[in-house]
């Protein structure tokens, strides 16, 4: 297994460093072969997801708090951890936004998109960290 | 005349244009991500119908390549405040991958979705 990036980063709770952390990770996913258009774009949308779930969600773009972020970009596997300094949340407590009483409600759909373009995706106990992996798309 | 002093409120996220009586609002941001950017976004989209009073709309994706959850519930909230002001919405030109994440979050049965611009102004 190639290893193309590894790193460990902690960053503030601002929109900014999110964003910046998010265009590292997609220049390197990008410039890989080995993952498709396809699996770039679930990898970036689930990324915003969870980083902007840390930051605003968990973090509440507090100055006092930050985010902690380990990440492995290999050929065939692309892993993060996002942890931030929230109180955590309940997955159980998170209604299905797909159900027919909750589809208009403009709120809880993150999670969802996670895992329908991520392969995996865990939440510690405290719900204050998230593991995202994706494994390439066969071609 | 329509007034524009909501395109004052952050720096101008949709282009406007009106076709036989419907009002066309193009999205101008390939990614609709960044938290400011949708906040503006929505803001834009909200003075549409509750101070323009625009009764026709058509919200064009021709260009959009990313959106997120919460620029979904911005489209949600817009779909609601239509719906008070008893005014018509439809979305065209969203891109496969897009579409893709409507159907997942089953948003594809809120929303009247068409391919092309010129379907989505027929007969709106």
């Amino acid at each position: 297994m190639a290893v193309h990036d590894q790193f460990e980063v902690v960053i503030p709770s601002s929109t900014e460093a999110g964003q910046e952390l998010l265009e590292r990770v997609m220049g390197r996913i990008e410039s890989l072969e080995s993952f498709s258009m396809k699996d770039a774009f679930g990898i970036r949308l689930a990324l915003d997801e969870a980083i902007v779930n840390a930051i605003k969600h968990g973090n509440g773009f507090s100055p006092d708090k930050t985010v902690r972020v380990n990440c492995t970009i290999a050929d065939d596997l692309f892993r993060i951890e996002i942890e931030d300094q929230g109180p955590g949340f309940c997955l159980e407590d998170v209604p299905d936004p797909t159900e027919e009483e909750n589809l208009e409600r403009p709120c809880g759909r993150g999670i969802m998109l996670m895992r329908s373009f991520m392969s995996k995706i865990e939440y510690n106990a405290t719900g204050n960290m998230v593991l995202l992996e994706k494994i390439p798309s066969a071609k | 005349m329509y007034g524009k002093e909501h395109m004052s409120t952050g720096q101008r996220r949709l282009d406007i244009e009106e076709i036989g009586g419907v009002t066309v609002a193009r999205f101008v941001d390939k990614k609709i991500l960044d938290e400011t950017n949708i906040q503006n976004i929505g803001n834009q989209l909200f003075a549409l119908v509750d101070e323009d009073g625009r009764k026709k709309i058509v919200l064009d994706f021709s260009i959009v390549e990313y959106l997120s959850s919460a620029a979904l519930g911005k489209l949600i909230t817009m779909d609601k405040k239509v719906k008070t002001a008893k005014a018509k919405l439809r979305l065209c030109c969203i891109r496969p991958e897009i579409y893709e994440v409507f159907e997942i979050t089953r948003l594809n049965k809120i929303f009247d979705i068409k391919s092309t611009q010129d379907e989505a102004l027929d007969g709106i």
